[in-house]
């Protein structure tokens, strides 16, 4: 059962990366065929266990500011930037769909 | 002072009576860094910075003030914790030039013990891999491909054929870590482990690989793959450096809400000389296909160690640690393609010079900045938590991990204090031949043994155990139960004192320190 042209191109836009060629694409088959054995396994009845701590009290603290005010430090690793601003492309522009976007997945 | 000396018993002791001084270890260390440059274990060498710290702990000791055993210690650490004003990379393109504004709290709680932080060391991109073969600094080279110990057994194919094509894996994915303890550059260093990447690459070059039970050391900054199962590792030269290391990483973090809140009280390691009240558990499905007959001989031959020093060693059944390697495939991947969506090239990175949008400035970021590696399990995540698949493939992964930590519930309720098991399947592979399989193939075959303690959140620790006929370094693993850590490196300690693995003999060490063959131990285990 091979995943559909339309997936894929809805994972690319998903995940903001790139099939690049075939071979992007039969990772992903393995993987999925690889994964396909957990359903060999029966869990009737058992809970889905979202970490090892799980029987213990997350902790949590006072809502106090204990740090901050390193705006120049958080600003020295960005390429773009104007004054205290992060500068991005504008925004509220979809990706080109598939048969405008130079994607090897054009090809399929 | 022997570079190879205990850091309790005999570094720390040299220090404070001033037989050797920071500055000299660090001196001889990055010397050795350099000479050993064709391993690629490093991405960056610290040197300014590591000298300056040499230099301010050997102040401390001539006023008698030292800060602990750990003053003046030279330490390394995975290039995947940030430490403020080095560069961190993760081996990769996405984070080249990338300098961290903050210290991991494990980094900072080394500094403020006074140990000299050397440098980063190289791993896969971003801890995907078990070689330490797949980051953009290239792979690294196991030190024992240039032991006297390989070369002797290695028979050239032809005359052309010389070491270099010759060289085998660290294992991964902190086999930069692996190899400078390994070869002396250094006497500790962190590691991460995620699916085994500490006990892995400890096991091929032959050093103590600890990894501790989730929850107990400070993930806060330690660039995150599995939210769920990252742990930052300790690798050293022997287990009681271990336990020093532990001592002083253990405990509660505010800035890890994933850390336990009891009180971590640090300890040395009890000489035990009778092990009649301990159960070991050897779980039979960890013969898993695949296990070399050498290594299955050894596990076995440590199984009737302890037998015969009066232990109870019992056959258990883990019976769902074939699954763990698919769970963990899902769940790995699932938790990646969140963490790194975090890399889109705004406050940090790599920036692409796309400017059309800001959507695809952040595809074209990635695509520039990941590797194949990386995208791949990013996909793949992002397919099993798709809505139609959630369920069927995010949410079974789940149950199918309560599975496995409940197999390992119900064996150490059953009386069974540690379970002993190889670390891998084989001795390390040549790079030539490592290369042939693809990085996910790779993964899941050499995780296997190694996985399921992560998978549990339990501790493991890798003690190296006796060369193989290849005379390279094979290791064994024991599972403790969870924050037992005392238990288990005990134990641990016991089984290294019985099995004396052999000191790797480099020339490259010989020519800098004669002093480092002056205690040579002969393999008497294998």
């Amino acid at each position: 059962q091979k995943v559909s042209v339309e997936v894929l191109d809805h994972l690319e836009h998903l995940a903001l990366v790139d099939f690049r060629d075939a071979e992007g694409v039969e990772r992903l088959q393995k993987a999925i065929q690889f994964a396909d054995q957990l359903h060999e396994v029966n869990t009737d009845g058992v809970e889905p266990m979202d970490s090892v701590l799980e029987d213990r009290c997350l902790y949590l603290r006072e809502d106090d500011v204990t740090e901050g005010n390193c705006t120049k430090e958080l600003l020295e690793n960005a390429r773009e930037k104007v004054e205290e601003y992060f500068v991005a492309p504008p925004g509220n522009i979809p990706l080109p769909k598939l048969e405008e976007r130079e994607t090897f997945l054009q090809g399929s | 002072a022997a570079l190879n000396g205990g850091l309790r018993s005999q570094v720390s002791a040299a220090l404070k009576e001033g037989r050797v001084a920071p500055t000299e270890l660090c001196q001889r260390c990055l010397a050795l860094i350099k000479s050993t440059n064709f391993l690629n274990a490093y991405i960056t060498v610290a040197e300014e910075t590591a000298l300056k710290q040499a230099e301010e702990s050997e102040e401390r000791y001539r006023r008698g003030q030292p800060l602990g055993i750990l003053d003046g210690i030279p330490i390394a650490v995975k290039d995947n914790f940030n430490t403020a004003g080095i560069e961190t990379t993760c081996a990769s393109n996405m984070l080249k030039g990338y300098i961290s504004p903050y210290n991991a709290t494990v980094v900072q709680k080394l500094l403020d013990q006074g140990a000299v932080l050397l440098g980063k060391t190289n791993l896969d991109e971003f801890a995907m891999g078990s070689g330490s073969t797949d980051g953009v600094f290239g792979p690294v080279r196991n030190p024992w491909s240039y032991s006297k110990q390989y070369k002797e057994k290695s028979v050239p194919k032809s005359h052309s054929e010389d070491e270099e094509s010759n060289w085998v894996i660290t294992g991964g994915s902190s086999g930069g870590s692996a190899a400078a303890v390994s070869s002396f550059t250094c006497f500790a260093a962190l590691g991460s482990d995620t699916g085994g990447s500490t006990r892995n690459p400890a096991a091929h070059c032959g050093v103590v690989g600890l990894k501790p039970t989730y929850g107990l050391i400070s993930r806060h900054g330690l660039i995150p793959l599995v939210n769920s199962m990252d742990v930052p590792g300790i690798l050293t030269r022997c287990v009681d450096d271990a336990a020093v290391l532990l001592g002083s990483l253990a405990g509660h973090d505010p800035k890890d809400s994933t850390t336990i809140q009891d009180d971590f009280k640090p300890f040395e390691l009890p000489n035990l000389t009778d092990v009649s009240k301990l159960s070991i558990g050897i779980p039979k499905e960890y013969h898993a296909p695949g296990l070399s007959s050498e290594i299955l001989a050894l596990w076995s031959k440590a199984a009737d160690l302890f037998k015969k020093a009066g232990a109870k060693v019992v056959e258990v059944s883990l019976p769902h640690t074939r699954y763990s390697i698919v769970c963990y495939h899902v769940l790995c991947t699932a938790e990646v393609a969140s963490n790194m969506a975090r890399f889109d090239g705004l406050e940090y990175g790599h920036r692409s010079d796309m400017k059309d949008s800001t959507e695809s400035m952040y595809a074209a970021t990635r695509r520039e900045g990941f590797n194949d590696v990386v995208r791949g399990r990013i996909l793949s995540g992002n397919y099993f938590l798709l809505k139609q698949n959630y369920e069927k493939y995010f949410v079974k992964a789940q149950k199918v991990r309560r599975l496995i930590a409940n197999d390992f519930v119900k064996v150490f309720r059953s009386g069974v204090d540690i379970l002993l098991t190889p670390t891998t399947l084989s001795d390390a592979a040549p790079y030539t031949e490592f290369i042939q399989e693809d990085n996910r193939t790779r993964s899941a075959q050499d995780d296997i043994l190694t996985q399921a303690a992560n998978m549990a959140g339990l501790p493991a620790i890798n003690v190296p155990t006796a060369l193989s006929e290849r005379g390279l370094p094979v290791g064994l693993q024991f599972i403790g139960r969870s924050f037992q850590e005392k238990q288990l490196l005990t134990v641990a300690k016991w089984f290294e004192k019985q099995v004396q693995f052999p000191m790797i003999q480099l020339e490259e060490v010989k020519r800098h320190d004669s002093d480092v063959f002056h205690h040579q131990k002969s393999a008497s285990f294998s």
